[in-house]
């Protein structure tokens, strides 16, 4: 039996890395520090879900065949297409991601990653006006207002609040961690004297309020950091929060341009934005001047509602106008582990960081035309490798009906949608479990994930996998050359 | 009066079920139980004369889905339902991109119906419906 | 073992007293020797002018900064790109170009060595990631800690010891190769949206000055006998008047013994040597600058040119971008690093017909050409500060002839033609002082031995032009020179040929140096360290050094510290 300490956890933009493994015949056994999504990865990553070898599509199944057979098979699928999509990218290695970026361009297609259905759109609000923002460690120490908009970390980034915002100590600022214990108390004693209210009034209902602000008109004056979180439905952040601001679906833009008006001292003549009374908007806006730090997190909640780049660009602008006062940060909330590593290894080989195309030769970005997506919706893609993500789950069902009318290569650890669904499957080790390797957490932060144990026999990291197929698409390519110059 | 139809705006989003499931494996029952459902606000399901747990039909222009109805315990949310990220929720996701490459996951009006005599499918039935493998 | 034999060229080699004599060159096995078999491989360079391959003592190439530029700025891609060949990977170009493409354009002007300035400790991985992309050319760089919180503590404690120590193992464990310090005292301040505005002025909640970090921190430097001196970026950067300050700063470095090696180097000084006292009187102190540097010996420096272009703002000086946010409210990335520093980008257009710019542009060629003795200034734009690196050939041009300037000056703002120092200014750079500017001197303030210059031991790192120097009046025929100096007809690098009439033809990964600093007693990493490092930092001390994996072609230089 071993300890293994610091571990980074491949899971989330959070890339905690204190986790503590303990380790027993080549089997992760214990997790300490982690949240339930780490727990279920390092515990579960080895049940009977993985792919166990290479798998090709004979007569409509999924039969086995060798690593050869299937490094053949997929060198030729990608060499002979035209405009193939090598999509994903982000549950993997930087390491990989490079080679990734190579093979692409060296089949002259598409190199995209699950930004484009994450914060694709936070990257494109960025372009169009910059991001004031700074790594976990400055919130940590300094942030005395931390807002949440449209993102519910407690379920999506389990330990961001008690790792770097509300709930940890820094050298400026300090934990709201016991106050927030105290409230839940105080809580628990209302709850318990409402409920007793209730059944001696006749069960009669309080209306619920579209916009559910305790106590409201109050003013937003507690001590040291405070907590906003902004969304459309009560998350469980939402109720952990100091305030709670209900938006309506689809009205985030024009509730953060409201703010915009007021913080620039405007005045506005209607009586709510968004189903927030503009009175509560004020209090909100006079919190947002009146900090030493504060910061805006976001997630999709913004990036896949209506205006899309458009809400993210409105918030960036607000935090830009709110610099003018005081010092404000703005940060997406980076879903998958190394997501923002396939936008960085993207960006400095080939300039842009997602939605590469290279079939001219060199790489152009034109998002809406070079992104995934559109070519799929467009029917112009001929073949698509996905590895490290699974848009069998998760892109829309009518791009996933093109994607599998041409082959479909597929390298995960897991038996996901998109390996049921692939030509040729690729069983690969995990990274940061059974592969070392390198990712980027949400705020660019780079972290070395380790090795823990050994991967199953035969099974092969991502980066060999991409290697062994790139050198031979390379052979392919070489032998046709000189055919031709044979001719 | 309980209605036939109900006209809502579609969320999809992760949940902290979803997200120990996915690592668990997609073809899990922890994956199965965190996405093939759908949050509903409580009275919304008093309308449609939904109980909780029970199955129903959420459609849109993009297709439709079984899903099992869920009480959101947490706030009202009336007109609104909220489906995890997953096979189920892309059966009704719409797939306009907008010309920037993200297909409209959040905020799309969707319609609800009692399915209670419909079966919530399994991811590998539901891939083979959809896609014929 | 591979030979080669350049025969015949006249060579430029400065640090080795050579100046335009014809002479041969022998390599075997990636450097200079005395002589070669029959067998090598020959390069007639006949007519050719033959120098070290350029050093570049300051350019923003790699790491996290460089790459979010590249990321905010599409636009700036899009005008410039780089299609693959048999050699070559495919990229983008203009003032942030990516990391291939940034190895092949420096090699086409004949560098085969440049620095990165600029590295947060927290992303050194990052860096070292990219320069392990970047082909052609060896690099390093310099880790910014002259706002690290365990550096401003040891300094307020007067333990200058303990600071050395931790510096060292700050060294070996950013694979960093020297001292870096912006803004000293401004970027902590800048955590909550401060600065500082004299090198007297008090870091708030650190209880230490600007003067005290930059004179602590060179002290430091000395006890452990780094190669390069501290590398400072001084305080009130970018501003009008702000020539005081950097007069002050080196001033204030007189107070460290020099004992014949230069104890401060300040970059980019063009941006330091603004007098007047706001953006309307805006205008040149190199006069002032120049005659204090061209009195004393104890620093050097670099220009930090501006190139008249499109280019992109990046530096640590957080809110020194700030600033240029407030003045030209284009998009703005900033982005601090706990316990460390910050940064910020903005997109920034030097435009002839603007007095300020224009003034800037003066200002640089002005200093080059004021500082008497090359071997104190270096050429750079500070590069994509100032202007993208591929623009060199152009600062060449201006240095060596006069007429260039002229042809350059009479089409700015007419209040900087009237303000600008150049008209008065007669002295035209001859090769060899070129030399100086480009490489020999450049290696010589880096402490980088086998480089800079093609004595028998050198690393083959040699840069061949089209100029024949008996045949040539340069200052005259200024843009055939400039051509040369864009395209080498040759540049190798370690014994290889990569570069032939221009285009990239071999390929060589280019090695990635750090310092091995040896203190008698290395730095204590005990609980205590420990427990304050979980408090600083939201990463764990396991996973804050950059491991050897990270360092594709390693090459650790060893320094015996005196401490």
């Amino acid at each position: 039996m071993s300890i293994v300490k610091s571990v980074t956890c491949p899971i989330c933009g959070c890339l905690c890395d204190d986790i503590e493994l303990t380790v027993e015949n080549n089997e992760v056994v214990k997790v300490k520090n982690g949240c339930a999504i780490c727990e279920s990865k390092f515990i579960g990553y080895r049940g009977e879900h993985r792919i166990k070898t290479p798998l090709m599509r004979k007569n409509g199944k999924l039969v086995p065949v060798s690593m050869n057979e299937a490094v053949h098979a997929a060198a030729e699928v990608l060499a002979n297409s035209t405009y193939p999509i090598l999509y994903g990218w982000s549950s993997t290695s930087s390491e990989a991601q490079r080679v990734g970026v190579e093979l692409t361009e060296e089949v002259g297609g598409i190199m995209d990653n699950t930004a484009v259905v994450c914060h694709g759109p936070s990257i494109l609000g960025v372009q169009e006006v910059g991001i004031p923002t700074c790594t976990l460690g400055q919130i940590r120490h300094r942030a005395d207002l931390i807002i949440y908009w449209g993102c519910d970390p407690w379920s999506a980034h389990p330990r961001h609040l008690e790792r770097y915002t509300s709930f940890t100590e820094g050298r400026f600022e300090k934990s709201e961690w016991k106050a927030y214990m105290q409230k839940l108390k105080a809580q628990a004693g209302q709850k318990k004297m409402q409920s007793a209210m209730r059944i001696e009034s006749g069960r009669t209902q309080l209306r619920p309020q579209t916009c559910s602000i305790p106590g409201m008109p109050q003013t937003m004056s507690k001590d040291g950091r405070k907590l906003i979180v902004i969304d459309v439905r009560k998350t469980m952040s939402a109720e952990m929060a100091d305030y709670y601001i209900q938006v309506e679906p689809n009205k985030d833009y024009e509730l953060m341009q409201a703010l915009r008006v007021l913080v620039r001292d405007g005045e506005l003549d209607v009586d709510k934005v968004a189903g927030v009374p503009v009175e509560y908007l004020k209090q909100v806006a006079d919190a947002l001047v009146n900090c030493e730090f504060g910061v805006i997190f976001f997630g999709m909640g913004l990036t896949q509602t209506a205006g899309k780049f458009r809400n993210v660009e409105v918030a960036i602008s607000l935090v830009r106008d709110l610099n003018m006062r005081t010092k404000f940060s703005i940060m997406p909330m980076r879903g998958h582990f190394n997501v923002t590593g396939a936008n960085v290894v993207s960006a400095w080989q080939t300039g842009y960081p997602y939605g590469v195309d290279f079939s001219l030769g060199y790489p152009r970005y034109n998002p809406g035309e070079t992104t995934c997506m559109d070519v799929l919706l467009r029917e112009e893609n001929d073949a698509s490798l996905v590895i490290a993500a699974d848009p069998g789950a998760n892109f829309p069902k009518k791009a996933i009906e093109n994607m599998v009318k041409h082959p479909l290569i597929v390298i995960d650890p897991h038996m996901n949608a998109t390996s049921m669904l692939g030509d040729i499957v690729f069983p690969s080790a995990f990274v940061g479990i059974e592969v070392e390797g390198t990712a980027y957490r949400m705020d660019h932060v780079p972290l070395p994930l380790k090795k823990v144990v050994e991967p199953p026999k035969g099974i092969l990291s991502d980066e060999e996998i991409l290697t062994k197929i790139l050198a031979q698409v390379k052979l392919i390519k070489s032998k046709k050359t000189a055919k031709k110059a044979e001719a | 009066m309980v209605e036939q139809k109900l006209k809502v705006t579609l969320l999809t989003g992760r949940t902290i079920e979803q997200g120990v499931g996915k690592e668990k494996g997609k073809a899990s029952k922890e994956y199965f139980d965190a996405c093939s459902m759908c949050y509903m606000d409580a009275d919304d399901m008093k309308k449609l004369g939904v109980k909780n747990n029970t199955n129903i039909l959420v459609s849109t222009p993009d297709g439709s889905v079984v899903l099992k109805a869920v009480k959101y315990p947490r706030s009202a949310t009336p007109g609104l339902i909220y489906v995890p990220y997953g096979p189920w929720a892309n059966a009704v996701c719409s797939d306009k991109t907008t010309s920037i490459g993200m297909p409209s996951f959040k905020g799309t009006p969707a319609e609800v119906e009692p399915a209670p005599n419909k079966q919530v499918l399994t991811i590998e039935e539901l891939l083979k419906s959809e896609f014929g493998r | 073992m591979v030979e080669l034999l350049i025969k015949n060229g006249f060579v430029f080699d400065p640090i080795n007293g050579i100046n335009g004599e014809k002479m041969d060159i022998a390599i075997k096995n990636g450097k200079i020797v005395e002589k070669v078999t029959r067998k090598a491989q020959l390069i007639d360079a006949t007519g050719l002018t033959v120098m070290p391959g350029g050093v570049d003592i300051h350019t923003h190439i790699a790491g996290g900064e460089v790459n979010t530029g590249r990321i905010v700025r599409p636009e700036d891609h899009v005008k410039d790109v780089v299609s693959k060949t048999a050699t070559t990977r495919s990229g983008t170009g203009y003032s942030i170009p990516s990391t291939f493409v940034t190895g092949y354009r420096y090699s086409k002007m004949g560098y085969t060595t440049v620095m990165n300035p600029s590295m947060a400790p927290l992303e050194a991985k990052h860096t070292h990631e990219e320069l392990n992309d970047i082909p052609l050319l060896d690099k390093a760089s310099y880790p910014l800690i002259g706002d690290w919180w365990f550096v401003l503590e040891y300094l307020r404690k007067g333990d200058l010891e303990g600071c050395a120590r931790h510096v060292a193992w700050m060294m070996d464990i950013t694979k960093g190769y020297a001292i870096k310090i912006v803004n000293p005292g401004g970027l902590e301040s800048w955590g909550f949206g401060h600065n500082v505005h004299s090198i007297d002025d008090q870091v708030p909640n650190f209880c230490i000055t600007p003067r005290e970090i930059i004179v602590g921190l060179a002290k430091v430097n000395k006890m452990l006998n780094l190669p390069h001196s501290i590398h400072l970026h001084t305080n009130n950067l970018g501003l009008p008047g702000n020539y005081v300050t950097t007069l002050e700063t080196m001033k204030a470095l007189e107070s460290v013994p020099y004992e014949g090696r230069p104890v401060g180097h300040i970059t980019h000084l063009q941006f330091s040597s603004f007098g007047g006292d706001g953006w309307g009187n805006m205008k040149s102190a190199a006069e002032e600058i120049s005659s204090y540097i061209n009195a004393h010996n104890h620093m050097t420096f670099d220009m930090g040119q501006v190139i008249f272009t499109d280019t992109t703002t990046m530096t640590a000086d957080g809110p020194f971008e700030f600033t240029l946010y407030q003045l030209s409210g284009h998009k703005w990335v900033n982005s601090d690093v706990e316990t460390e520093t910050s940064g910020g980008i903005i997109p920034f257009h030097y435009k002839k017909n603007n007095a300020v710019n224009a003034t800037q542009w003066s200002i640089g060629l002005e200093l080059a050409l004021l500082i008497k003795d090359p071997w104190k200034m270096f050429m750079t734009t500070d590069h994509p500060n100032g202007g993208p690196f591929f623009a060199y050939p152009r600062i060449l041009a201006w240095l060596m002839s006069k007429k260039a300037r002229e042809a350059t000056l009479k089409k700015c703002h007419k209040k900087a033609q009237k303000k600008s120092l150049l008209p008065s200014i007669d002295r035209e750079l001859s090769l060899y002082e070129l030399a100086i500017m480009t490489r020999a001197g450049q290696a010589k303030a880096l402490g980088l031995k086998n480089k800079g210059h093609l004595g028998v031991g050198a690393d083959a790192d040699i840069a061949i032009y089209n100029i024949n120097p008996e045949t040539t009046d340069i200052a005259r025929k200024y843009k055939s020179v400039r051509r040369a100096f864009k395209h080498a007809a040759y540049t190798i690098k370690d014994g290889q040929i990569v570069v032939k009439d221009g285009e990239v033809v071999g390929n060589v990964s280019g090695r990635t140096m750090w310092l091995d600093v040896q203190t008698a007693e290395p730095c204590r990493i005990d609980d205590e360290m420990r427990n304050k490092f979980k408090e600083y930092w939201t990463v764990e001390y396991d996973n804050y050094p950059v491991t050897d994996h990270y360092v594709k072609v390693k090459d650790p230089i060893i320094v015996k510290a005196s401490v």
